[in-house]
């Protein structure tokens, strides 16, 4: 079951390509990364699912249905670069935006007040935005995305100006709304944050989907035969056979090898009466490694 | 509440509550009543205060002993000797003329006044023209002019204009009020024009740079946040001019009440003329005021409002649509020229030529081309245009509100998204044809 199908989409602008053909799915009840290097078209794409504009070709299901004005009320978005109005008070412009997406006065100013509540900002509720440190700020922003309990939420580097308490309160918010049922479209750079929070991912390069699927599946697929093994004692590395070392590390009397095999994987090579291993492991690349590597541009 | 409802709310409430806007909107009134007050105060202080002068005329050539008439607030007094050190004795003189043993008529008058006192440039006229009547009443005794014809030489012409109209009927024209009327209003809808239009850009700009519009687009429509925006700032301005009428009228007719002028008593200039406390108004002001109110002015009110309205709506979308296309309030220049040039045209063109001949054919253009109809129109209307060409502008307006507001709406939904690119006209040319 899906929340959100992305159907053959393209977006052409007079000089560039912004998407060419993407298609994927974001489950419902998920955290989906959306990847990609700056300018790789994953704005374009949030603005055709905020239907800010239309795509040229292929189409958008939302909930099964064609994307139309309707959906609007059900997506939250939190753009990239942070917008309110520096002028007006925390509250004003919460209640303002709450109009804005369809909400009874009553009812935002209720909603309103639980959420400053929750992120201990009530006492700021008649400041103006500018005299908010930036932390605030985007915790405010942050309330504005979600205070109309959206089904889909669209979080565009939400940890950007959050210092660690506050992003580990942001991640834990995120978790919670995905507790209560909310599928969230999380677009970032911090490839640790991606590791940790999010169950599937999407990396788009160059206007075109490269690799979609779980983390674990995206990671596991540029699985290159590497492995780890730590020990104390010594050895000769160009006494083994079969493997071609990496990288060499020492710390504390441990010796750390990451290494190749050139066939087989073959732990046998390491059985030698001098050798006290403590770990042995296959080296899964990471989400940085992964994006790294296929958005290199020297792989095509 | 619909989406350019709430969008305009908020336009209007975050700008009326400003403290710039209440100062300005309070200061402004009460500066043109003080303003219009210290007049009326320097005025009758000075009726009031200027005492009667004596002046002592030494006439050693005896050309005006007993001919000089007293003008206003002076007396002449003839002796033949006076000195300053009388004059500082005296309690009942003011200053010294002196005239020389040699002065005939024929000659350049040279008068010595010496006072305690510098003379007034108003004291100064009266004098030389006291003086110089006498000279001319000589010279023409001198050509054989009796006096009773020298008397009726003197004639007053003032002009009292009718303007005949269709019906055969004619009413008081006064050119004076007329242009001050038509100056007045066609500067109010200049400055509004101006002021308010520029900030519907410099909103479109901000809300473009802080990158609320991302936020925003997605829930509101282009075309509704732009409406939105230029009603909002409307109805600001709607809100400022009633306050300012309002108040300035209040404190006016305050200032009125202390000087002792009842808005009846203007209007009934019969009881005027006996009006003791009124003696000191000159009749031609209250001639004034009466053709003022001659004038049709609730069909003047009600045109004014609507190219007050019209006229900043069609410029005001012109400058939204430049805050769209631009990322900083500096990249504005060159856009702005074609929308302030016809704009500043228009109030120096009405100002002069329309003025001059308000029925002419550079006015009646003026007045129904769009561009410039606001502001010439308003020269024109206290001059009573003809109607259909009253109704040809307010149509041509309106559909050119219409357009503007259009071609603004497609500007603008392209522009707002458009991020570090430096726009000329050819690119906002192909904005217009984009489909979404």
């Amino acid at each position: 079951m899906s929340i959100l199908q992305i159907q053959g989409v393209s977006k052409h602008y007079a000089n560039h390509t912004a998407l060419n053909k993407v298609s994927f799915d974001v489950p419902r009840g998920t955290i989906f990364g959306l990847l990609g290097p700056n300018g790789a078209g994953k704005t374009s794409l949030i603005r055709i699912i905020n239907q800010i504009t239309a795509p040229d070709e292929g189409q958008i299901l939302f909930d099964n249905e064609v994307l139309n004005k309707t959906h609007i009320k059900r997506i939250g978005y939190l753009p990239e670069e942070r917008g309110l109005y520096k002028k007006m008070s925390v509250y004003d412009q919460l209640i303002y935006f709450a109009k804005l997406r369809g909400m009874k006065t009553e009812e935002a100013k209720v909603t309103i007040n639980k959420w400053l509540k929750k992120f201990e900002a009530s006492t700021w509720k008649n400041k103006k935005i500018e005299e908010l440190s930036k932390g605030m700020q985007q915790k405010i922003q942050f309330i504005v995305t979600v205070m109309h309990r959206p089904d889909f939420i669209i979080l565009d580097e939400p940890f950007s100006g959050f210092d660690p308490k506050n992003t580990q309160l942001i991640k834990d918010e995120i978790e919670q709304l995905k507790y209560n049922g909310a599928s969230i479209m999380l677009s970032t750079h911090r490839m640790e944050n991606v590791e940790a929070i999010c169950d599937e991912v999407v990396l788009i390069n160059k206007a075109k989907v490269v690799t979609k699927g779980s983390v674990m599946n995206v990671r596991k697929s540029l699985k290159d035969n590497t492995y780890s093994i730590t020990y104390t004692g010594n050895l000769r590395t160009n006494s083994l056979e079969g493997i071609t070392v990496k990288k060499q590390d020492q710390k504390d009397g441990n010796t750390t090898l990451v290494f190749t095999y050139q066939d087989k994987p073959n732990l046998n090579i390491f059985d030698k009466p001098e050798l006290h291993i403590s770990e042995y492991r296959e080296v899964i690349p990471s989400m940085q490694e992964v994006f790294l590597t296929l958005t290199d541009s020297t792989n095509e | 509440m619909n989406n350019i409802g709430i969008v305009t709310a908020r336009e209007y409430l975050t700008r009326v509550r400003k403290k710039s806007f209440i100062l300005m909107t309070l200061l402004t009134p009460l500066l043109i009543a003080s303003f219009y007050g210290i007049i009326i105060w320097v005025s009758i202080g000075q009726s009031a205060t200027s005492e009667n002068q004596t002046i002592a005329v030494v006439d050693h050539s005896g050309v005006f002993i007993n001919q000089l008439e007293n003008p206003d607030n002076l007396t002449f007094i003839y002796t033949d000797y006076f000195t300053p050190e009388n004059l500082l004795e005296s309690d009942s003189v003011d200053a010294i003329i002196g005239i020389s043993k040699d002065f005939t008529i024929d000659q350049p008058l040279r008068l010595t006044y010496k006072s305690m006192s510098s003379l007034s440039v108003n004291n100064t006229g009266k004098i030389e023209g006291a003086f110089g009547e006498v000279i001319r009443d000589k010279k023409l005794t001198k050509l054989g002019i009796q006096q009773l014809s020298i008397d009726s030489l003197r004639s007053a012409v003032t002009i009292s204009q009718f303007k005949v109209e269709k019906d055969g009927s004619s009413t008081s024209s006064n050119l004076g009020i007329n242009t001050a009327l038509g100056m007045a209003l066609a500067l109010m809808i200049y400055f509004f024009i101006f002021l308010y239009g520029v900030q519907v850009m410099k909103g479109v700009i901000e809300e473009k740079t802080n990158r609320i519009v991302e936020l925003i687009i997605s829930t509101v429509k282009p075309f509704q946040l732009m409406m939105g925006k230029v009603l909002g700032i409307a109805l600001v301005g709607l809100t400022q001019l009633t306050i300012w009428v309002v108040l300035t009228a209040l404190l006016l007719g305050i200032i009125g009440l202390v000087v002792g002028l009842s808005v009846n008593e203007i209007q009934d200039l019969k009881t005027l003329s006996n009006n003791p406390t009124l003696a000191n108004v000159d009749v031609d002001q209250l001639q004034f005021v009466s053709d003022f109110l001659a004038l049709p002015l609730g069909k003047i009110i009600s045109i004014f409002l609507y190219y007050f309205i019209g006229g900043y709506l069609f410029y005001g979308a012109l400058f939204a649509a430049i805050g769209s296309a631009v990322d900083s309030e500096t990249d504005t220049q060159q856009f702005m020229l074609p929308i302030t040039l016809p704009l500043v045209f228009s109030i120096a063109i009405s100002f002069s030529v329309v003025m001059g001949d308000p029925n002419g054919t550079l006015a009646t253009w003026m007045s129904i081309i769009p561009l410039t109809s606001p502001v010439s129109m308003m020269v024109r209307l206290p001059f009573g245009p003809p109607t259909w060409q009253i109704l040809l502008s307010m149509g041509t307006l309106l559909l050119s509100i219409l357009g503007a507001i259009w071609l603004a709406g497609k500007i603008y939904r392209t522009g707002i998204l458009m991020y570090g690119k430096k726009v000329g006209y050819k690119e906002l040319g192909k904005w217009l044809f984009y489909k979404n």
